[in-house]
């Protein structure tokens, strides 16, 4: 039987998206709906002295004016969103914490009454002073209470790191500096809450509906199993729609006072306050070496700031502990509080900053030993986890290297800045490792054979776009013997069988086992059914499922069709839960890969054109070949984001967002895009789980922005170690 | 049906489709409160309403519309049709896209009565019947998209590009299809499907 | 949005008489009025819908030299023949602009009215001074990395921020206005205002006035001009710097020239003080960088903006440079 896993299947999705027929949340078809418009604060720090809600309830078609004053008070003992001791805004209080928080939310029958209305609304607020920079509260920084949700520490170190970088014959003692960035899916966050008699469903654009109907009937003091989140199709997160954010929760409640469907869509304004984004961080490395390049001590310490009501910590050492071998070794995270919105996930959260410091100092520590900075790399290779003291389940970084410089021509290289030219532009080519944990969740899924030869999986999962659905298709029919076109996969329903979220580029390793088991158990029912009707006599061993039907190994020619074999029954059903076992105690799991750039820049006018890319990554096994590879390229672009453009500017003495949309927000467009490409490291690796599957979500973000910061400084000899790396900074810079 | 239903309240049930190698779930609505179809919301408390004619796909759509409905709200909100996407509502990222006699434009910055008595293409009116549009095969093919939401905006702008003979090279592609931007990245995988479609035009 | 009525105007006269009543605002392509409504930054009581007013659409070029009707699109102007042959900076600057969705809706008139894309400006929780006069200006002492070097007062240095209006102002571009008190021809190098302690009066317009043309008068010597745009990004975006140059050159020496700034300029930066260095000049690298001082002689840099005087310098620079090749 020929497997469909690791094929470049197209996306069984496909046709849907391009035809306009998939409905995201906000699209769902609910009748008589409401419209809601949240109403945000306008200081970053106070109180709510007065509110003025007379003229907007007059307003044309508004049905609801909810802020502190009138809202329900939640019975919800834990209204965190992602921390515990967090106590978020969900309209139970007069206090401000940051500017564009929800202080109310207004239901109107239009969309066009509700958003005017909304404005109509005044404010009289009591205002604090406020920081909202992170360099405003340097001297607030502390120990956070909550790294990692408490699953470890968060300072390590290994030998003696300070006395070691004294001693170094070889130093680089550098700082770097990460902006605000916001995630921008998209598509915006979209509620439509819908109650019947005491029950909610709630069609939101969620990373994780198994997650968010708790939160949702966690906030609202209501059993879970009240509340059912449905989330079909999902507008792109990068994390950002991996917490459930209060607006969901507001929805909820405006639509059960309005006694009709209510729809919540944030603008993209909103998008900016309403559900987090990667915090400004400050990171000083030291690395001390010997003069082949060989580290001696490596330290990464991290600063980042959080909100005044809960600790969100950037955790950008953690790839450090791991990345090369170096027996003295230091990181530290410290946090403090601005008056700003909570910070969250984004696309590799701590990798993407962490490794845009660690890879631009190994390039400074390369140029001052005038070393290849792939060689140096290569010296510094880590054959296992020195910070573990584990082996590493799989590790191909170095055929990452070989064959990514290989295709990008990397041993042409001019060693000295600035020695290459394109006409009149600098020619720049950099490289950076990437590396990024495997995860893996506890995961359900159910898979029901029906007797028309369809097979059905249900799983409360997700796509946010990186192919979900197509994955599960190719994996239930290899375990099942189906044709992939017989399989029909439903996911993004809070009522199928439980799943994590989709984040920590976890959801193939954790989905596509339970899939699998609960696939080959329908299999085991198919077969064992066949050796009671048509296939009497013969021993399950004896059969096999091939292309739908149940055949004899020594025969083939003798098949029965699963029609036959199911006839008189309704279908074959089985549920199968997969979790890790303890696997990481034995190894340690992560993915590699590096990154080959080449950049043209323009020495007067400062502008930084990517002209060239090569990412070449093995994370395991792949499912599909051609969605993974797009997976490859999305995060290498939202890379070359986070490394040219993307910076949220505050007002730094409102906190207001001052860019706040995409006109204004950098994200790269087609024109700042070359041809990417990706190679492909097929990894066997039997330890991760049962798949061999690492996850690739977030790989190819990390490294992106050192490799560009390293090609810029190949091309120009200027060191830019604050992104985005604009012409204002390349030109500030000597 | 009956151990078919995975709802633990029987509240909402599950159908399980029988066609097509993707479905999602379909709700079988017990209290009335899913519709087919979007209505119009009810026009007696909403402020100075106008009628307006639109032409979508070749189907004339006869609205009462607040005068503030933007083309793209008119769309989604109204007629039901929202294969054009809001993205930025500013006309910063093209989701939006739709042609209107022929030409790309942003429906989020169009009223609905300005695109009164023009044609108005959406994505949903691309496809000649299940026959994908060369356009749409193509970003199936090489997979020009991650979540789609960006994706009927993009369908559309590659379309008119086309048409526009701005196909004529990589960088010229890149240039005329930066008003619409993709999140997920797909922007190499894009430029693939719009040049294996204008191979032979442009 | 605030509530409005929409009207469409079938009638240039009707259409300005209905425009000259207070509260009442002209709607063309839409795409900075449409952001603008949202953003409730303009709260009109009426929209007069003018894309359907006849003879206000049509691009000619002559012996008069070019006349672009106020409601041509900008794509249309962009592809032109006689604009991208006689006036390619005109061309190059419409195409380095917004995208080319919106240079299919966007007209030249409303180009040339789009208003700042000053963040506080557009930003109704912030105080601004052109949006609400007196209430101060958020940018000076805030975040103004994208604001003017050029024209500003201690009430506004928002920048302005129209490409195409860089370039037209470069050719000497005349705006043909039609109003409550008949016609008139203006410069448009006198159409806007600087901010001074007004900046809440951006243009000479009075209630009611339509701009109904461009007219750029011959110049022979625009088959040798250029516009050239840095940004942060590589499209779609608006300008750190821009420079729309054109060259009257006699051998090795300048006769004449013509030179604008944008993305600099809290309007449309017309440079004198750069032709005049220019003229007579030796056509060599010296002489542009004499006229770039002289464009950036009265350049004032607040805390984040100073680096667009040396890019604006350079820019214009290497305008002149690929022009004079």
């Amino acid at each position: 039987m020929t497997t469909t896993i690791g094929a470049p299947l197209n996306r069984i999705d496909a046709r849907l998206k391009v035809t306009g027929a998939a409905r995201y949340s906000a699209e769902m078809p609910v009748k008589n709906v409401a419209h809601a418009v949240l109403i945000q604060s306008t200081i970053a720090n106070g109180r709510i002295a007065d509110i003025d809600t007379a003229a907007a309830e007059q307003s044309p078609g508004v049905l609801l004016v909810m802020t502190h004053r009138n809202a329900p008070k939640l019975g919800g003992k834990q209204k965190s969103v992602q921390q515990p001791g967090e106590d978020y805004p969900l309209l139970q209080d007069d206090a401000i914490h940051y500017n564009g928080q929800h202080i109310g939310v207004l239901v109107a029958e239009t969309f066009e009454a509700a958003t005017h209305a909304a404005r109509l609304v005044t404010v009289r607020y009591d205002e604090d002073k406020s920081v909202v920079r992170l360099g405003q509260v340097l001297d607030k920084l502390a120990v956070p209470q909550h790294f990692r949700g408490g699953a470890r520490l968060p300072d390590s170190s290994r030998g003696n790191p300070d006395q070691e970088f004294v001693a170094a014959p070889v130093k680089i003692d550098q700082t770097y500096q990460t902006p605000i960035e916001h995630h921008n899916p998209l598509e915006p966050h979209a509620v439509i809450a819908v109650w019947t008699g005491d029950e909610l469903v709630v069609f939101h654009s969620s990373q994780s509906v198994a997650g968010s109907h708790k939160t949702i009937a966690g906030h609202l003091g209501i059993s879970d199993d009240k509340v059912r989140t449905v989330s079909h199709f999902i507008g792109g997160g990068f994390g950002s729609k991996g917490s459930t954010w209060p607006h969901v929760t507001i929805a909820a409640m405006a639509a059960r006072i309005v006694n009709r469907p209510v729809k919540l869509v944030l603008t993209r304004r909103q998008m900016y306050t309403s559900n987090g984004f990667r915090p400004q961080t400050r990171q000083h490395l030291r690395l001390g070496a010997d003069r082949d390049g060989r580290l001696i001590a490596l330290r990464h310490d991290s600063l980042s700031h959080t909100a005044s009501f809960g600790e969100w910590v950037e955790p950008c050492g953690l790839s450090t502990e791991i990345m090369y071998s170096c027996p003295n070794l230091g990181v530290s995270h410290r946090v403090a509080p601005t008056d700003t919105g909570i910070p969250t996930f984004m696309r590799a959260p701590g990798e993407a900053s962490g490794m845009f410091a660690l890879e631009s100092a190994m390039d400074e520590l390369a140029e001052a030993l005038a070393i290849d900075p792939l060689e140096l790399r290569l010296r510094n290779y880590a054959e296992q986890d020195e910070h573990e003291k584990l082996p590493w389940s799989s590790k191909s970084l170095k055929q990452c290297y070989e064959r990514g410089a290989a295709a990008f021509g990397w041993n042409k290289r001019e060693r000295q800045p600035g020695s290459m030219r394109n006409g009149d532009l600098f020619v720049g080519w950099g490289m950076a490792s990437a590396t990024y944990p495997m995860n893996r969740s506890k995961a359900s899924a159910t898979v029901r054979l029906q007797a028309d030869g369809r097979a059905i999986v249900q799983c409360a999962t997700q796509d946010i776009g990186t192919g979900t659905y197509t994955i599960i298709a190719q994996v239930a029919a290899d375990a099942i013997g189906l044709p992939v076109e017989r399989v029909t996969v439903q996911i993004g329903d809070s009522n199928f069988p439980e799943a994590p979220v989709s984040g920590g580029s976890q959801t193939a390793a954790s989905v596509t086992p339970a899939v699998d088991a609960a696939s080959r158990d329908i299999r085991k029912q198919l077969v064992d059914l066949a050796t009671t009707g048509s296939f009497k006599g013969l021993r399950s061993e004896d059969l096999d499922v091939v292309d739908g039907a149940v055949v004899v190994k020594s025969d083939p020619s003798r098949r029965a069709e699963i029609g036959t074999l199911l006839a008189g029954r309704d279908a074959l059903t089985a549920t199968k839960g997969a979790e890790p076992g303890d696997e990481k105690k034995q190894f340690s799991m992560h993915s590699f890969g590096a990154h080959f750039v080449e950049v043209h820049v323009d020495p007067e006018l400062g502008e930084v054109r990517v002209a060239r890319y090569v990412g070449a990554f093995a994370a395991g096994r792949v499912l599909n070949a051609k969605t993974a590879r797009s997976q490859i390229i999305g995060g290498i672009v939202y890379g070359l984001g986070m490394a040219l453009t993307e910076e949220t500017d505050l007002d730094h003495r409102s906190g207001r967002v001052l860019n706040g949309n995409i006109a204004e927000y950098l994200v790269p467009v087609h024109a700042d895009v070359p041809d990417i490409e990706v190679i492909l490291i097929e990894e066997q690796d039997p330890h991760v789980n049962p798949l061999g599957v690492k996850g690739m979500g977030e790989l190819p973000m990390v490294g992106v922005a050192g490799a560009v910061a390293n090609a810029v400084f190949h091309a120009t000899g200027k060191r830019i170690r604050y992104l985005p790396i604009r012409p204002d900074k390349l030109l500030r810079t000597a | 049906m009956s151990d078919w239903d995975v709802s633990r309240r029987g509240f909402l049930q599950t159908t399980a489709l029988t066609s097509g190698g993707f479905a999602f779930a379909q709700f079988v609505d017990r209290h009335g409160a899913l519709a087919a179809e979007p209505e119009a919301a009810p026009s007696e408390s909403a402020p100075a309403r106008q009628r307006v004619t639109l032409q979508v796909n070749r189907t004339s759509h006869e609205l009462t519309l607040d005068p503030r409905t933007t083309l793209l709200d008119a769309l989604r909100e109204h007629i039901g049709l929202t294969g054009a996407k809001k993205g930025c509502d500013m006309g910063a990222c093209g989701a939006c896209t739709v042609h209107l006699d022929g030409k790309r434009v942003v429906s989020c910055l169009t009223l609905a009565a300005s695109a009164e008595g023009r044609r108005i293409t959406t994505i949903e009116g691309l496809a000649e019947g299940d026959e994908l549009h060369p356009m749409q095969a193509a970003f199936v093919e090489h997979d020009g998209f991650q979540c789609g939401y960006c994706t009927p905006g993009q369908i559309m702008s590659a379309v008119a590009l086309v048409g526009e003979g701005r196909a004529a090279s990589d960088d010229s592609i890149r240039e005329f299809m930066s008003g619409n931007l993709c999140r997920c990245g797909a922007y190499p995988n894009i430029v693939a499907a719009i040049k294996s479609v204008a191979g032979g035009r442009a | 949005m605030y509530p409005f009525t929409y009207v469409r105007g079938d009638d240039r006269q009707a259409a300005v008489a209905l425009a000259a009543e207070p509260g009442t605002e002209f709607l063309a392509g839409g795409t900075d009025m449409l952001q603008l409504l949202k953003d409730e930054v303009r709260r009109p009581r009426r929209l007069v819908e003018i894309t359907s007013l006849s003879g206000m659409s049509e691009i000619s070029s002559g012996p008069q030299g070019l006349r672009l009707g106020a409601l041509a699109r900008m794509a249309d102007v962009a592809d032109h023949p006689a604009v991208r042959d006689e006036y390619p900076v005109i061309s190059q600057a419409l195409l380095a602009s917004a995208s080319p969705q919106v240079r299919n809706m966007a007209t030249i008139g409303g180009n040339l009215l789009q208003r700042t894309r000053c963040a506080y400006f557009r930003d109704t929780a912030m105080p601004c001074n052109r949006r609400e006069p007196g209430s101060g200006c958020s940018a000076i002492d805030g975040e103004n990395r994208l604001h003017a070097v050029l024209g500003g007062s201690d009430h506004c240095i928002a920048t302005h921020a129209s490409d195409l209006a860089v370039a037209l102002v470069a050719c000497d571009a005349v705006v043909v206005v039609t109003g409550p008190s008949g016609e008139q021809r203006i410069k448009l190098e006198d159409l806007h205002l600087l901010p001074g302690e007004t900046p809440e009066k951006e243009t000479v317009l009075q209630p009611g006035d339509l701009i109904t043309a461009v007219e750029v008068p011959p110049l022979a010597f625009a088959r040798r001009s250029l516009y050239r745009k840095v940004r942060d990004r590589a499209s779609f975006e608006f300008a750190l710097a821009a420079a729309a140059v054109a060259l009257d050159i006699d051998g090795g020496t300048i006769r004449q020239a013509r030179v604008a700034l944008g993305g600099v300029g809290t309007k449309p930066w017309r440079s004198h003080e750069a032709e005049k260095a220019l003229t007579g000049a030796k056509l060599e690298t010296a002489s542009f960088e004499k006229a770039a001082a002289a464009a950036l002689a009265a350049a004032r840099p607040l805390h984040q903006n100073g680096f667009k005087i040396i890019l604006a310098q350079r820019t214009l620079i290497r305008a002149l440079l690929t022009v004079g090749a």
